[in-house]
């Protein structure tokens, strides 16, 4: 339903979206993650034909948004990121105006637009001025406009922002009820929301794509197996050998070599130096104290041993600090 | 006939905001200070005894010019919303994310304007009726200032919406439209201060000396092409300007 296929975006010297590419089928719904300034918004106005990409192919539809951006538009509904719908007309009349601009007629125009006020749970604020709604109305109110055509494919951009707890959950319950009607793609910084709602995730950091999956295979990426973080100092492939033969240790990284080594210590054996070792071990409290017990016998020093948070965010932290910091 | 769609918004927009009937109130009433003091002026000082058969000649010729004084100063704040809110609010990027071209876009907010200012320049009809009613006088003349006023209307409006596309701060567009047609007014008012040479220039450049001859009651082609090529030519610039966001960054 949307392919991208090495879709790049350049604002001048600034390249916002860097050779993205991935595929949506029907009907699922995909969770577009990243900081804030990582090419989100950006890539969603491709999307929805507001411009072009400067290079690559993006297809929605089976549109091209550089070729055919006005049929794409009649595919898709969109809720852009900061939309405060005019402030000088009434919810309905605000959904009725775009129902027209969907060359909606007649009679359907009144009945879509009840259904979604219905459905976005805005009927007893029908009549109210839109500039007078919460925030959290207003942004039910753009999901309603993105709704009244029933698209295909709905673009959301950060449709959780700005909203309190209870809004942010019954939005979340309005998108999951379109779950295999329309193809969704959402965008959000909250990587929880992302792990309840979307069949998939796709990670972008500084406008290229880090990570792609289901949020299911993410999560298990970190959350299958504990880990351990050891700061060690001491000769680092030893420490890592004797690390790995400790009990119910699956693997051992080294993450980093902070410091230069230091001068050979205890003879002619491996230089002596700090590091931080990454130990992913199964699930059992007594594994954290064997590691610590492994080291001291040793005779190296310990500087730090702490479990890691598992989880969403601790994953995109992770890949997003694997990136290279010199921006193009 | 997304056109229709949007073009009942726009109005709708203009009609509920106070804004709308503030700029009605100073116009007519600007309007009417300037007919009561002209008209007092003519029965006082007026040439000659027959003051009501040369009336035409002598007050009609003032009306569309005081009327187009007071028009310069209202019309930036009639066009100053019409791109600048749209981007304030956002919702220029719904509107460009619906299957709507950028010149039905255009053409309903150029429309609403036009339709706006014809409801205005209209109120002022009743001073030249109200004097028929008395005297009758040469409805040809009258005409001839009107269509100056109208297409000096139209000018005013394509150079207000132009530069309502470039800023989302209403104020600016308006104190930058009145900035630029004031310019363009006065332009040839200081003769002694440009050479003979780049005087013939500025006279073509000038809206004031295109407008004079209309407000005189002669209808020329030249001046009225020159008042289409000013509409055609804004209009084109906001077109661009709307469509710049597809360009920026294109390879």
């Amino acid at each position: 339903m949307i392919e991208l296929s090495h879709v790049t975006k350049d604002f001048g010297s600034l390249r916002a979206v860097d050779d993205v590419s991935f595929t949506v089928r029907g009907g699922e719904i995909i969770g577009l993650v990243g900081p804030n300034g990582s090419g989100k918004t950006t890539l969603m106005r491709i999307l929805t034909g507001f411009f072009p990409p400067s290079s690559g192919q993006a297809r929605v539809a089976g549109f091209d948004a550089g070729v055919d951006a006005l049929a794409l538009r009649r595919c898709i509904g969109y809720l852009p990121e900061n939309v405060m719908p005019y402030p000088e007309m009434d919810v309905r009349q605000f959904l009725a105006f775009c129902a027209g601009l969907r060359h909606l007629r007649g009679t359907l125009v009144r009945q879509r637009v009840d259904h979604v006020l219905h459905s976005c749970a805005l009927t007893e604020v029908a009549h109210r001025l839109v500039g007078k709604l919460s925030k959290g109305y207003r942004q039910r109110v753009g999901l309603a406009q993105a709704l009244l055509h029933e698209p295909q494919v709905l673009i959301l951009d950060e449709p959780t922002v700005g909203l309190d707890p209870r809004q942010v959950s019954e939005m979340r319950r309005l998108i999951d009820g379109l779950r295999g009607r329309s193809t969704v793609l959402l965008s959000t910084h909250i990587l929880s929301e992302v792990s309840l709602l979307c069949d998939r995730v796709v990670i972008i950091n500084r406008g290229r794509i880090i990570a792609e999956d289901r949020a299911e295979v993410l999560e298990r990426r970190v959350a299958g197996a504990e880990r351990t973080l050891l700061r060690v100092t001491g000769p680092v492939r030893e420490v890592r050998a004797v690390l790995s033969q400790v009990e119910g240790v699956e693997r051992v990284e080294v993450s980093e070599s902070s410091q230069p080594p230091l001068a050979a210590k205890d003879g002619p054996g491996d230089r002596w130096q700090e590091a931080s070792f990454v130990v992913h071990h199964a699930t059992a409290d007594s594994v954290a104290a064997r590691l610590a017990a492994a080291v001291v016998a040793s005779g190296w020093r310990l500087h730090e041993l702490r479990p890691l948070p598992l989880g969403m965010e601790e994953l995109f932290l992770r890949l997003v600090g694997d990136e290279p910091r010199s921006a193009a | 006939m997304s056109f229709l769609t949007l073009l009942r918004k726009e109005l709708y927009a203009y009609f509920v905001s106070p804004l709308f009937y503030v700029v009605a109130a100073v116009f007519l009433g600007l309007c009417g200070f300037f007919f009561y003091t002209r008209l007092i002026f003519f029965v006082e000082y007026g040439l000659g005894e027959n003051i009501l058969g040369n009336f035409w000649l002598a007050f009609m010729a003032g009306a569309p010019y005081s009327i187009s004084m007071v028009l310069l100063l209202v019309m930036p704040l009639l066009t100053m919303r019409s791109f600048a809110e749209e981007k304030k609010l956002g919702t220029i990027e719904l509107l460009l994310t619906y299957p709507i071209r950028d010149g039905e876009l255009f053409c309903a907010k150029f429309t609403a304007c036009v339709l706006v200012f014809v409801v205005l320049l209209a109120g002022t009809l009743v001073y030249p009726l109200y004097l028929y009613s008395l005297q009758p006088l040469p409805l040809g003349a009258v005409a001839a200032g009107y269509l100056g006023l109208l297409l000096l209307g139209l000018s005013f409006i394509a150079c207000g919406v132009l530069i309502s596309s470039l800023t989302d701060n209403q104020v600016v567009a308006a104190v930058s439209t009145l900035g630029l047609l004031l310019g363009f007014w006065v332009l040839t008012w200081n003769e002694a201060a440009t050479s003979p040479g780049l005087l013939r220039v500025l006279i073509h450049l000038s809206m004031f000396d295109h407008f004079e001859p209309f407000a005189r009651g002669t209808i020329d082609a030249d001046h009225v092409g020159y008042f289409v090529f000013f509409v055609l030519f804004c209009s084109f610039l906001t077109l661009r300007v709307l469509e710049a966001r597809t360009w920026r960054g294109r390879r």
